[in-house]
């Protein structure tokens, strides 16, 4: 009973990641790249994001205590953030960065400093949601978390357990859908 | 037609990117479709690795009799020497401008890809680059390997028909965890679509 409750528990806290716009659908390709061979991949890309994230978002803000602002470099420091960020799929801080690269074009030094601000916002926030999220999986073994979404939902209709399973690696859109059809 | 030998070792990919976290993620996707993979952070230690002595003066090659690439995949933008250059300078190797390459970018500008495939790249993936851009490569490795057995002539008509079903490491379906078996099945299999 617990145990199920955990998966239900994992498989919600994930899927609520993606419905609140934190996650897209790149992170449901490193997920992909999980299996028994590589069982811990996505938490190893995720720690090496948070360690480049570090150093990255240290730059920006040494960069931007400078006077006047160098745009250029505040630019080049932010696109590479925003790389590793789109290659992780976090979804907010993406849309933050774009926001930041903008003001950076703009050489609004005020704008700059205010997205700047959500951007680490946004960061911290992910961070916290991620490193919950692989403790709990990290509770219930490495291997059963890659099924963990899908177990919950595939018990609902067994008829189209095989697009199920595939849908939610897929996508976060269907688990609505098949939450709907099972009323 | 004479035997074949056909090489049991599988094909190499250098890729390319001073990102850690999208060295780690190409180093995957390759991974995942069986490819030898070497990850470099830098447009020259490619070149050193691909055996270009003296870079910058573009001087001597020694190539090392030990290394093979296949093909190579690389950021665009990178300190120092870009993508960009890179390609250049392969390109204009004798040892190495038929060796395919691809140009990843995270940016969507037209004039940018345009350039990069004028210049002889073989495709241009944007990032994140996803496992349906790597299985896109097929085509260009399938077609290296084969010039190194004096079959071409025959092999050619056949190219696109066998080398399709060959799913080269089962890229496709990675949700599903496969067995060695089944891999090994792949790779007898692979052996035996080319012709006689």
């Amino acid at each position: 009973m617990e145990r199920n409750q955990m998966h239900r528990q994992i498989a919600n806290t994930r899927k609520l990641m993606f419905d609140q716009g934190y996650l897209d659908e790149q992170f449901i390709q490193l997920e992909e790249l999980q299996d028994g061979s590589n069982p811990n991949f996505v938490e190893e890309v995720v720690t090496l994001y948070y360690r480049d994230s570090a150093r990255f978002l240290s730059n920006l803000d040494q960069a931007l205590e400078k006077r006047p602002l160098d745009f250029s470099k505040l630019d080049n420091l932010m696109h590479q953030f925003k790389g590793s960020s789109t290659s992780i799929g976090a979804k907010k801080v993406k849309t933050e960065c774009t926001h930041f690269r903008n003001y950076c074009n703009a050489r609004n030094a005020e704008g700059c400093k205010r997205t700047f601000q959500n951007v680490k916002k946004e960061y911290t926030t992910l961070r916290k949601k991620l490193e919950a999220y692989f403790q709990m999986s990290r509770q219930v073994g490495p291997v059963e978390t890659a099924y963990a979404s899908s177990v919950v939902v595939c018990t609902i209709r067994y008829d189209t357990i095989h697009s199920l399973h595939l849908n939610i690696i897929h996508s976060n859109l269907p688990l609505r859908r098949c939450a709907a059809r099972s009323h | 037609m004479g035997v074949i030998s056909i090489s049991e070792t599988p094909l190499h990919v250098l890729a390319v990117d001073d990102s850690n976290i999208d060295r780690k993620l190409i180093e995957r996707l390759l991974k995942t479709f069986s490819y030898h993979v070497t990850a470099v952070d830098s447009g020259i230690k490619a070149l050193e690795f691909l055996g270009l002595q003296d870079v910058e003066n573009f001087q001597s090659f020694s190539p090392s009799p030990e290394v093979e690439v296949n093909l190579v995949i690389t950021d665009y933008c990178m300190p120092g020497m870009t993508g960009f250059e890179l390609l250049r300078k392969i390109k204009e190797s004798k040892s190495l401008k038929d060796i395919p390459v691809v140009i990843m970018s995270s940016d969507n500008i037209p004039a940018r890809i345009n350039r990069c495939l004028e210049e002889g790249a073989e495709e241009f993936f944007l990032k994140p680059v996803r496992m349906s851009d790597v299985d896109k490569l097929k085509p260009y490795l399938s077609k290296n390997e084969r010039k190194t057995t004096d079959e071409e002539e025959c092999v050619s008509n056949d190219s696109s028909g066998a080398m399709d079903d060959d799913d080269g490491g089962g890229g496709n379906d990675g949700v599903e965890a496969r067995s060695d078996e089944d891999e090994q099945i792949e790779k007898d299999q692979s052996l035996l679509i080319l012709p006689p």
